[in-house]
C-alpha cells in the first residue's frame, strides 16, 4: 500500500530524513518509535505534505500512485490520514461543519456524491457515541478549549468518519490518560484493524502498543530505519533504550 | 458653501484614495438622522459601488441604533458615521470591509459620548488581498459630564498578501473620570498550521482559506435585518480574493 524508498527531506535547511526507507502492506499496522528528534514527526508531516518540509531525494508511492506529487488535500482524499500530535485549534469554525466539508471534498475529489446533512450527521453521531464524545462537542469550534486528551479523542473522530485506508497516527498517545488512552486504542482497532486498511503508529511509548498491537515495529534515529522487529522490539526498547538498540 | 477637498493633512482622510476623493468633490452634505428619545434605529449600508457614505446621527436619550457595513465595491469606498449618544443611548456597529487589487476601503467612525450612561460597541473586520488598503479609524469621544460610559471597540484586519496594508486606529479621548472604554486591535494573516490542517482532512487550499475567513467574519452581521444578505454578500467577496 504504502513504499517509502530512501527518503531523503529537509525542514527548512536542516537535513532530517537521511534516507528512510519502509513498505506497509494492507492489513498491517507498524509501529515507528525512536528519540526525540530522529525526524518520526517529520515522516508524517512530509508524507502529508505539509508545507516547508521539502523531499530532496528518494520516492513515496501510495497504491502505485506516486504520493510526493499530490496536494494535501489530494492525499487525504487518497486515503491518507494524518493524526496530529497536536490538533489545530480553529476558532469560529464548528467540527461538524469542518468535517462535513472535509468528508464531501474527499468524496468529491474521488466522484462520489457528497453526504446530506442528515447523512452526514447519522455518521457523526455514531463515530462520536463510539468514542465517547458528545454531540454537543462536536458542534463547538474545531478543538477550541478541547483538553489534551478531547483533542486527542477529537482526531479519533475524524478518522472514523473520513474512514481512511492509511493513517499515520503521530504521537495519538500523547497528552492522554489510561482511560483516554483505552478508548483511543480502541478506537484505532475497531476503525482501522481491516485487511484493507494499514496504519503507521508514532511513537514514544509502549504503552499504547499494549491495545494497538503492531505487526511490525521499526526503530527511527538520525533519519533512518536502523531496526525492525515484531512487537518484542517495543518491549525491548522500554528495557533497554534507544541508545542500545539504534546504534 | 462647501470648503475645498480634504488633503491628506487633514487626519481623517490620511489613508483615503485623494484622486478619488477630488473627483467626487463637493459631496453631498451628510445624510443626518435623529433618533428620538426611547426610539429604536437600525440602517444596513452596503457599499459595493465605490461610493463615499457619510451619516451623522443622534441618538436621543435611552435610544438605540444598530449599523451594520458591508464595505467591498468599487476602488475606493468610504463609511463616514458621526454619532452622538444621549443619555443612556445605545450605539452598535457591526462592520466588514473585504478588498482585494488596488481597492482602498474604509470605514471612519466619531463616536461622542455626550451625556451619561450611554453605551456604545464597535466590531470592525477587514479582510485585504493584493495591494488593497483597508483602513478604520475610530474615535471614542467622551465628555465631561458622560460618567458611565460604557465603550467597546474590536479592530481586526486579516490580510492575504504580504503587499495588502491594513490601518487601524482606534482612538479615544476621555474628559470624564468613571468610564469604562475598551478597545481592542490585531492584524495578522491566516494561520498556516490551521489552514494545513484543514487541507489534511481533504479540504482544497482556496476552501480551507474561505472556511477560515468566514469564520474570522462571522457574527458581525448577528441580528442585522438584513443578515443574510450581508452574509451572502461577504462570502461572495471573500471567495474572490482566495
Amino acid at each position: 500500500m504504502l513504499q517509502i524508498t530512501n527518503l531523503h527531506a529537509n525542514v527548512g535547511d536542516k537535513p532530517i530524513l537521511k534516507g528512510l526507507t519502509l513498505s506497509l502492506n494492507a492489513g498491517e499496522i507498524h509501529a515507528i518509535m525512536g528519540p526525540n528528534g530522529a525526524g518520526k514527526s517529520t515522516l508524517g508531516y512530509v508524507l502529508s505534505g505539509r508545507p516547508g518540509y521539502e523531499v530532496t531525494e528518494g520516492s513515496v508511492t501510495f497504491n502505485g500512485n506516486d504520493l510526493l506529487a499530490l496536494e494535501p488535500h489530494e492525499r487525504a482524499a487518497a486515503g491518507l490520514f494524518l493524526g496530529f500530535q497536536y490538533p489545530v485549534e480553529i476558532p469560529g469554525v464548528s467540527n461538524v461543519q469542518f468535517l462535513r466539508e472535509a468528508l464531501n471534498a474527499q468524496r468529491k475529489n474521488r466522484g462520489e456524491a457528497p453526504l446530506s446533512g442528515a447523512e452526514f450527521l447519522k455518521v457523526a453521531r455514531e463515530q462520536a457515541g463510539a468514542l465517547g464524545m458528545d454531540m454537543d462537542m462536536l458542534k463547538r469550534p474545531v478543538n477550541v478549549g478541547f483538553s489534551g486528551g478531547e483533542k486527542k479523542r477529537n482526531e479519533m473522530v475524524q478518522m472514523g468518519i473520513i474512514n481512511p485506508a492509511l493513517a499515520i497516527l503521530d504521537e495519538t498517545d500523547s497528552g492522554l490518560d489510561i482511560d483516554a488512552l483505552r478508548t483511543v486504542g480502541d478506537g484505532i482497532n475497531r476503525i482501522m484493524r481491516k485487511p484493507d486498511k494499514a496504519v503507521l503508529l508514532i511513537t514514544h511509548y509502549q504503552r499504547l502498543l499494549d491495545y494497538v498491537k503492531p505487526d511490525f515495529v521499526h526503530v527511527l534515529a538520525d533519519g533512518r530505519i536502523t531496526r525492525t522487529g515484531g512487537a518484542e522490539l517495543a518491549l525491548e526498547l522500554e528495557r533497554d533504550g534507544y541508545k542500545e538498540l539504534a546504534a | 458653501m462647501n470648503r475645498s477637498a480634504p488633503t491628506r493633512h487633514d487626519e481623517a482622510w490620511r489613508y483615503s484614495d485623494i484622486s478619488a476623493v477630488e473627483a467626487a468633490w463637493p459631496l453631498a452634505a451628510p445624510e443626518s438622522i435623529i433618533v428620538p428619545a426611547g426610539g429604536n434605529f437600525a440602517r444596513t449600508i452596503l457599499q459595493d459601488a465605490g461610493s463615499i457614505h457619510q451619516l451623522d446621527i443622534a441618538i436621543g436619550k435611552g435610544a438605540t441604533t444598530a449599523i451594520h457595513v458591508l464595505n467591498i465595491g468599487g476602488d475606493y469606498g468610504r463609511v463616514e458615521l458621526n454619532i452622538t449618544l444621549h443619555e443612556g443611548a445605545d450605539f452598535k456597529l457591526g462592520a466588514v470591509q473585504i478588498g482585494g487589487g488596488t481597492q482602498n476601503l474604509e470605514i471612519i467612525t466619531t463616536v461622542t459620548h455626550a451625556e451619561p450612561k450611554a453605551t456604545s460597541s464597535q466590531i470592525v473586520r477587514s479582510v485585504l488581498a493584493g495591494t488593497a488598503i483597508g483602513t478604520y479609524l475610530g474615535k471614542v469621544a467622551v465628555a465631561r459630564d458622560a460618567q458611565l460610559t460604557d465603550s467597546v471597540q474590536s479592530v481586526k484586519a486579516m490580510l492575504l498578501d504580504r503587499s495588502a496594508t491594513a490601518n487601524a486606529k482606534p482612538e479615544l479621548e476621555i474628559y470624564a473620570d468613571d468610564v469604562k472604554c475598551a478597545h481592542g486591535c490585531a492584524i495578522g494573516e491566516l494561520d498556516a498550521m490551521g489552514l494545513f490542517y484543514l487541507q489534511a482532512r481533504g479540504i482544497a487550499p482556496a476552501d480551507a482559506k474561505k472556511l477560515m475567513l468566514q469564520a474570522f467574519v462571522a457574527g458581525v452581521f448577528d441580528g442585522a435585518a438584513d443578515e443574510e444578505m450581508l452574509t451572502d454578500a461577504a462570502l461572495k467577496k471573500l471567495g474572490e480574493l482566495v
